[in-house]
């Protein structure tokens, strides 16, 4: 049950939910959604863009270059297309942004990380495959756009396949 | 070593075709399966094998250690665990059912009833709690049954199977009837449980990894990337069947739970690693 | 459960390290259900993460993000005790938020 639906539900499922969580232990508390999360930055043409280069040019609006300050961490082959873990981290100053693509996905942007100052140029997350393809990391970094990129197999499709 | 590995495989398959009765040994069985895996696979540490097909690829594990950071049977976990502490309607619990208020326990099952001659899962013993107790039977093959597994699994995480044969005949039947099942041919592909688990662990079927039969139960329940949530043992099984285009049987099939049990004590001493993460 | 999100913050000396792991079944829309229709898509958009006052990291995701989604990431300028707040909204427009302690 979402937060959202507990807002819409009685008082009393409210109420019990929470004490069960603080039975439990759960760390924090569900609180009412002040803090919620901005929709409006959401780059949708970025998100529905069929090509990398398209992809890029709505993303970041400029090239990109090769860079080998780039660590792209992802398996050879992929264990399912559902869930494939990948870590992209780089010594590159002053990185503002870090986005994944995945060429042979239906739309190639599979995410896109804000880093403000004083947080680490580092991100893990696990992504779809729909197949063999490979994977770009794109580093913004003093405001140029640097890429690495590795093939990964994919055997059993993340999209259903 | 190939020879040997071929020797102790042809022992092991051999002692599949023995009869019932005067003949069953579970303890000279256990030694022999045990020391096929060991023998085939030298450099799996024993406990290892728990971990199915991670034990046998690095690039898998290394992807399996990622996943496994922060799992995603959490949320079935943290349902398993408020569902197993909330009350009946009649004010009794589940761990009224079960030694030790059901905390610790899952390493003991199955275990051979002696009241009633059967083979008892914790699945089916979760259920006859809940009929005990005025509430509806769940479904063997849906979440809240995955949950409420994978709950108690956890509590029992590092935890030895200790599974008992006792020595009443009927016992002994159900073991090697549970043996009989693994080994037997079934389906259009005419494959038996030990076609893939026994002969080809570590091999690639289609896409997949095999596992050794090995440990393959102590990480159920599953949480699957393919299906995108949690499996039951019951499940596991009816989809091995569907999967080698054999019909499968009820979950808590007489058959299923032998085999189970023959499983179970196969693993006997390695590690309780439930619930898992899998591809 | 009351909440669709999981975090765990530790910190040690000057940096926090932030995983969280949320509940959503992130449908790409690419996937057909048991009658062969396509099940529309249904994902988050944006996480927020906010400590002190100050977004420590946004991420925007899209359909291609696995279900029941994680990341981690790292940051400096918290220490023990303090407050992070992690909060989503999907394409639907459903959201969650979480406020946990730094350890």
């Amino acid at each position: 049950m979402t937060f959202n639906q507990l807002q819409t539900g009685s008082r009393r499922t409210m109420l019990k939910a929470s004490l069960a969580a603080l039975a439990l232990g759960v760390s924090g508390m569900a609180q009412r959604a002040f803090a919620a999360a901005d929709a409006s930055i959401w780059p949708k043409d970025a998100f529905a863009a069929k090509s990398d280069a398209d992809t890029l040019k709505l993303l970041y609006g400029k090239e990109t270059e090769a860079s080998d300050q780039i660590k792209l961490d992802a398996p050879e082959i992929a264990e399912n297309g559902a869930v494939v873990p990948v870590s992209i981290s780089t010594t590159l100053p002053n990185v503002t942004s870090i986005s994944i693509m995945v060429t042979d996905n239906p739309s190639p942007l599979v995410a896109s990380y804000k880093i403000p100052a004083g947080t680490a140029a580092t991100v893990s997350n696990r992504i779809k495959m729909a197949k063999t393809s490979k994977v770009i990391a794109l580093v913004e970094s003093n405001g140029k756009i640097f890429s690495a990129n590795k093939e990964v197999k994919v055997t059993v499709g993340g999209c259903g396949g | 070593m190939l020879r040997a590995v071929g020797a102790t495989l042809a022992v092991l398959l051999a002692l599949a075709q023995t009869a019932v009765a005067d003949t069953t040994d579970p303890q000279a069985d256990f030694k022999a399966f045990r020391a096929y895996f060991t023998k085939r696979f030298p450099k799996v540490p024993l406990n290892d094998f728990v971990n199915g097909p991670y034990s046998m690829d690095a690039d898998l594990r290394k992807q399996w250690v990622a996943i496994d950071e922060f799992p995603p049977y959490q949320f079935a976990l943290d349902k398993g665990q408020e569902m197993f502490g909330t009350p009946f309607k009649n004010g009794k619990t589940y761990g009224d059912c079960f030694a030790n208020k059901g905390i610790g326990i899952r390493q003991n099952y199955p275990y051979f009833d002696e009241k009633t001659g059967e083979i008892i899962t914790l699945e089916l013993a979760l259920n006859r709690c809940r009929q005990a107790n005025g509430e509806e039977a769940l479904s063997y093959v849906k979440d809240d049954m995955a949950a409420l597994t994978a709950y108690m699994a956890f509590t029992s995480r590092g935890q030895p199977f200790d599974i008992k044969i006792p020595s009443d005949p009927r016992a002994l039947a159900a073991y090697e009837n549970g043996k009989k099942y693994f080994y037997s041919r079934r389906g259009q592909l005419n494959f038996a449980c030990s076609s893939c688990h026994v002969q080809s662990p570590g091999e690639h079927i289609h896409t997949e990894v095999l596992a050794p039969a090995l440990g393959i139960v102590a990480a159920l329940p599953i949480y699957r990337s393919e299906w995108g949530g949690m499996g039951t043992t019951s499940r596991r099984l009816l989809t091995c069947n569907s999967q080698t285009r054999g019909v499968p049987l009820e979950p808590q099939d007489e058959n299923y739970r032998d085999v189970e049990y023959f499983l179970s004590y196969m693993s006997n001493g390695l590690p309780i690693s439930g619930p898992g993460a899998r591809p | 459960m009351a909440s669709t999100i999981r975090v765990r913050a530790t910190n040690s000396g000057d940096t926090t390290e932030v995983q969280a792991l949320v509940q959503h079944p992130m449908d790409s829309g690419y996937v057909k259900d048991a009658s062969g229709n396509l099940i529309p898509p249904h994902h988050i958009d944006v996480v927020q993460f906010e400590h002190g006052g100050k977004t420590v990291f946004t991420a925007l995701w899209g359909p291609a993000v696995a279900k029941d989604p994680y990341v981690k990431f790292s940051f400096k300028g918290a220490q023990k005790g303090d407050d992070l707040t992690v909060s989503w909204v999907d394409n639907k427009g459903q959201s969650d938020t979480l406020t946990t302690k730094i350890q």
